[in-house]
């Protein structure tokens, strides 16, 4: 109960500096925003995406422009690109967020170990980051889908792209925790943390996992976004799941069918742009979010101080 | 009259730093001394003199590389030979510690009375209640109004984080409190004001203290025995009245003469020429020799053995070879 208490007034305290953040706050509407068109996607379109638009004579319309009517007009098909795109919004974020979520599990965890244990295991874990490293990722991971697919296995498509792309891009947060733990363990009070008797679990959860904290949020935001860059890219490149419409495979089907040469930019724009959007959003966010959760770079010491003088100090 | 048991007993203690396959700094040699209860030990010595390393030792908080030989009797039991899981459980709750700098001895993103719980429940003391109400009592008996310990260590004085390790210490009721070089980081008022709460709290626990610090003034306020360690070795042990008026070891001299006296303001300081011995490239004879006033051709090929000088006085010197122990004292 105390611990929810706690809980409860440390997030308040957060939200309080947190306010006080322009650029933190625009990322935070931007990502809130692409959250919210995704989950409400049915009622903001009376459109499936799958579903073919028709003129009065019955006949599909191909390639409309933006009206009030299609807002967002049609592609080629005549399926409706808003539809489209809200619908889109759902994979796309969804294979984003849970394959940023995966890598960040995987990468601090592994850079955890590495960087308190250090030996051979650090060893090991680090000539692995090197080998993951230096083959280009995105070549490996097409590499990597397809050859899922081949298989035949029974898992959705976008299941594979989320552990493909959350198994193979843990590695610079890896690298980064490990760095930061590094350092961290040598300091003092992990030094005091073990004379007063604590063991290597109680040292990483109360004296590592604090102070990598920050890091490990604000390196999760930034490859939240750079997870939907890349899906969006293996999904341009033919490797999305073509019966549930994402923004890389829009571009995809955008580009096989000549929308540039015919001109329909209102098929290729949307979706790049909200790939912007939510990309932005997410590293106008880490930014804040970084610089928030290390208490020495808040405005805390005054604060705490005139709180406490309020309150009557006494020597 | 029986002598009462010493709390904690070091015997030989030796430690090596394995610094390559072949190299080893030799740390400490063959380093004893006891500590009764209710007493106050001073180790003395310069800078790398390996008071610290004694204190690490005795806690085995070194680094991995470090290899200890010896034994360390604390109450009764051998410290060197308990298993790790079995040494955690003395830590804090028999031995604690205060660290030279409190500023990075406390982490600085846990408030400082989360810190100071954190040792009373490691140890699954009391509960987690009770524990609070106990941290309020330790940081109102060093001196620090209880509602500060909701701040963060940065927002606190150097002194009050002293003081804050300093009731982090006495947690968990510790019968031995280890103080490596408490007041170095402080101003004069300061120091003074953490060697007096010091010294109450000891007076109010009744607890034992080994003291390291290269400041003699403290030692003769604070200390009933002192231990002089010069490259890793002890050159002489007594009391504080022993060493003050008659050192007997010529470094245990110069030392004292290097430091200054409140009584005779105008004497010009003296001090010991050179630096302390590297420890991987010791001398062959006393350690001393290079930088010695009264060193001969002995002491650069034989080590000197440590002789009583007097009732619990010992020193390592060639020079009191022959002195019996009644004469030890001028």
């Amino acid at each position: 109960m105390e611990t929810w208490q706690r809980l409860k007034r440390n997030l308040s305290e957060l939200w309080q500096s947190f306010r006080r953040n322009r650029m933190g706050l625009i990322g935070l509407g931007l990502v809130l925003s692409a959250l919210a068109v995704a989950i409400l996607a049915p009622w903001l379109t009376p459109y499936h995406p799958q579903q073919v638009i028709r003129d009065a004579n019955g006949r599909g319309l191909t390639f409309a422009p933006p009206s009030v009517h299609p807002p967002l007009g049609t592609d080629d098909g005549g399926h409706d690109v808003w539809a489209q795109l809200v619908y889109g919004a759902r994979s796309s974020l969804t294979v984003g967020f849970l394959a940023g979520f995966i890598a960040m599990f995987v990468g601090s965890f592994l850079g955890i170990l590495a960087g308190y244990f250090g030996g051979w295991l650090d060893n090991f874990l680090m000539r692995l980051t090197d080998v993951l490293l230096v083959i280009p990722d995105l070549p490996l991971m097409l590499v990597l889908v397809a050859t899922i697919r081949q298989m035949q296995l029974k898992i959705s498509p976008l299941t594979v792209l989320i552990l493909v792309i959350g198994l193979l891009y843990w590695t610079s947060t890896a690298r980064l925790v490990r760095s930061q733990v590094l350092s961290i363990k040598e300091r003092q009070f992990v030094a005091r943390a073990r004379a007063i008797g604590a063991g290597h679990a109680h040292i990483i959860r109360r004296h590592i996992l604090p102070q990598v904290l920050p890091l490990i949020v604000a390196n999760t935001v930034l490859i939240l976004s750079t997870a939907i860059l890349i899906e969006s890219g293996l999904a341009f490149l033919g490797l999305g799941d073509p019966t549930k419409p994402s923004w890389g495979t829009m571009l995809n089907f955008a580009f096989d069918r000549n929308a540039i040469s015919n001109g329909a930019w209102w098929f290729y724009l949307p979706p790049g742009l909200a790939i912007v959007w939510v990309s932005l959003g997410c590293v106008l966010l880490g930014n804040v979010l970084e610089e928030m959760l290390n208490p020495r770079l808040s405005g805390h010491h005054l604060e705490g101080e005139a709180r406490i003088l309020k309150h009557g100090e006494r020597k | 009259m029986t002598e009462p048991e010493p709390l904690l007993s070091v015997r030989h203690l030796t430690t090596l730093f394995e610094v390559n396959r072949k190299t080893y700094a030799c740390a400490l040699e063959d380093v004893s001394f006891d500590v009764y209860p209710y007493q106050t030990v001073g180790l003395v010595g310069e800078s790398g003199c390996g008071k610290s390393t004694t204190l690490l030792s005795i806690l085995r908080l070194l680094p991995p590389n470090a290899r200890l030989s010896g034994q360390v009797f604390f109450k009764g039991v051998d410290l060197l030979s308990l298993s790790e899981q079995q040494m955690r459980a003395y830590r804090w709750k028999e031995l604690a510690l205060i660290f030279q700098s409190a500023m990075n001895a406390l982490n600085p993103v846990l408030r400082v009375d989360e810190q100071i719980l954190e040792a009373i429940l490691l140890h699954r003391l009391m509960p987690r209640e009770q524990a609070r109400q106990r941290v309020h009592e330790l940081l109102d008996l060093v001196g620090i109004a209880p509602q500060r310990g909701r701040q963060y260590p940065f927002q606190f004085s150097g002194g009050m984080r002293q003081r804050a390790m300093i009731a982090m210490a006495l947690a968990c009721s510790p019968s031995l409190l280890f103080a490596d070089e408490p007041t170095t980081a402080l101003d004069v008022m300061i120091q003074a004001q953490v060697l007096e709460l010091l010294k109450d709290i000891q007076k109010k626990l009744g607890l034992a203290i080994v003291l390291v610090t290269h400041d003699l003034g403290v030692v003769a306020e604070l200390c009933d025995q002192v231990v002089v360690l010069y490259g890793g070795k002890v050159v002489e042990s007594g009391s504080v009245d022993q060493i003050y008026n008659s050192p007997q070891h010529p470094y245990t001299q110069k030392l004292l003469e290097s430091f200054p006296d409140l009584h005779h303001p105008s004497s010009t300081l003296a001090s010991i020429p050179g630096t302390p011995p590297r420890l991987t490239e010791l001398p062959p004879g006393c350690r001393f020799e290079p930088r010695c006033f009264a060193r001969f051709d002995r002491c650069r090929h034989e080590a000197p053995p440590l002789r009583q000088v007097a009732e619990k006085h010992y020193a390592a010197c060639h020079l009191l070879e022959g002195k019996s122990p009644n004469a030890g004292s001028i």
